[in-house]
């Protein structure tokens, strides 16, 4: 896949250096911002996995299929709320739910025919019924969400797309600071989250790919950017 | 310009130059992955380092100006922090200790921006902000609820001021990566005095993200407040409008259109808010 990538840049230099020159950044260059609409299929040949592609559309289908994720876990927190819910907490987490579905269907009307198709999630592991795991899996859905998005803005060419993205992630980084009060008052930016540079942390799409796999029953992939299920 | 470029170009003017800098290639490595491969205490010197003396080159001008407005914001934040924690009678004992952590958080980005920066002069003292904005919050120190009420508007003014630099530092991983994560620190800040406020302190329906009206992207209740959320409203993305997509039940509602998505401002409009706390 890197090679294929190297060639569209007009470099046919495989070696090392060439790589680490263009890893991530020039990666991305070759492919128009607009061509969000004509960019390809997303075949399932990735071990089965639907592959997110490359350039901005592969990072606005990496944050769809994260939002797709997060919007399914809400809609079924929602839907069988888990006993002694309080009237704020219902209230909030309806907001998140409504929050994620929004951004779940901006990506998928801006990327239009390029859009991965609607994922099926897995959450047969999680308990609904138990506040303490819906509120500990939404806590590590929405870290994860910020690192995700922290890891992959500097992919990101199309000065508008960036902006969108960091419309999105504050967001996100709220809902974060939310849920981690809501289960632990107080820990909205604690140690394991926050660096000795008051800074969050981010996180790669060969990092953040196998943990929201887990709860997909068909897989994502992402070939250019280092991760095949 | 970014990294890549300059050693492509770096490269085309010497081709000799990928030997003679051979240590420094691994450097390079490294702040490509530094979120595992570099010691957190060594980023910021990292930041300021790579450029400027690995290969003799200034920083690219936007970059420096994007990081130079955010440290004079950061010194604000922080001042403001401090001032408050040392006020006799402020703040709740209960909450005194996620006060706390958010003035730390704001007195680390300082330090960060700082040594990213290779600023050497002194930090304005506190003492040089008027943190009544003029009179206009006459009991900021005082009081606790207009501390908080000045605090939120801060801390969602922090966040949309950074939002408003990503483009200024668009394909630059390193910095645009470091901005990215202070940015959704402010943002987590900005939720949990937002918590706070509706949990202990009477604001009924505030909740931890920005909401509105259509008219007004300000739910602080402040009027002061207008010019901080100014466009906080806005329900179209991208061309897009939100509110003509598919929600649970019909369509995405105004609310969550609004809620779901932070503007930016530029920086001028930030200036402009924050001159009257003597920001200059």
């Amino acid at each position: 896949m890197k090679t294929s990538t190297l060639q569209e840049t007009g470099k046919p230099d495989l070696s090392r250096r060439s790589f680490l020159r263009y890893a991530g950044v020039g990666a991305v260059a070759a492919t128009g911002v607009m061509a969000l609409s004509a960019c390809h299929k997303h075949h399932n040949d990735n071990n089965g996995a639907y592959d997110i592609g490359s350039g901005d559309p592969a990072i606005l289908n990496y944050a769809y299929a994260l939002e797709q994720l997060e919007a399914a876990f809400y809609i079924q927190v929602m839907a069988s709320p888990y006993g002694g819910m309080t009237a704020i907490e219902t209230a909030f987490l309806t907001d998140i739910r409504d929050h994620e579905v929004a951004h779940r269907e901006f990506f998928k009307a801006a990327l239009k025919d390029g859009a991965l198709p609607a994922l099926t999630p897995d959450f047969s592991m999680i308990d609904f019924s138990s506040r303490a795991k819906v509120l500990g899996v939404a806590q590590a859905f929405e870290d994860l969400g910020v690192a995700a998005y922290n890891g992959a803005g500097y992919l990101i060419q199309n000065s508008d797309y960036l902006t969108i993205a960091g419309k999105i992630v504050s967001v996100e980084a709220r809902h974060a600071s939310l849920i981690r009060n809501l289960l632990n008052f107080g820990t909205f930016g604690e140690g394991s989250v926050i660096d000795a540079n008051g800074s969050d942390k981010q996180q790669s799409i060969a990092q953040v790919l196998p943990v929201a796999n887990t709860y997909l029953k068909t897989k994502v992939s992402a070939g250019n950017y280092n991760y095949i299920p | 310009m970014n990294l890549f470029n300059l050693l492509e170009d770096i490269e085309n003017a010497d081709p000799e130059f990928q030997d003679r800098i051979s240590p420094r290639r691994d450097a390079i490595k490294n702040m490509a992955g530094f979120g595992t491969k570099v010691a957190v205490a060594a980023l910021p010197f990292a930041l300021s380092s790579l450029l400027k003396k690995a290969y003799a080159q200034s920083v690219p001008a936007g970059v420096t100006a994007a990081l130079t407005y955010a440290l004079k914001l950061e010194y604000f934040e922080a001042a403001f922090y401090r001032t408050a924690l040392a006020a006799p009678n402020l703040i709740t004992a209960s909450e005194k200790t996620l006060i706390t952590a958010i003035g730390a958080h704001e007195s680390e980005h300082v330090t960060f921006l700082r040594t990213a920066l290779n600023v050497t002069t002194p930090a304005p003292a506190d003492t040089s902000y008027d943190f009544t904005a003029k009179g206009t919050f006459p009991t900021v120190m005082t009081n606790y609820e207009t501390f908080l009420a000045v605090a939120q508007a801060i801390e969602d003014t922090g966040v949309r001021a950074y939002k408003g630099q990503a483009g200024a530092l668009i394909g630059q991983q390193v910095y645009l990566t470091a901005a990215l994560n202070i940015h959704s620190v402010e943002a987590r800040h900005a939720a949990a005095i937002r918590y706070l406020r509706r949990l202990n302190h009477g604001a009924s329906t505030t909740k931890p993200w920005i909401t509105g009206t259509t008219s007004s992207g300000n739910d602080t209740g402040i009027s002061a407040a207008d010019g901080n959320y100014a466009g906080e409203n806005n329900t179209i993305q991208g061309g897009i409008d939100i509110t003509k997509l598919p929600g649970v039940s019909g369509n995405i509602s105004f609310t969550a259109a609004i809620e779901a998505f932070d503007e930016p401002l530029t920086m001028q409009q930030v200036l402009t808010l924050v001159t009257p706390f003597g920001v200059s």
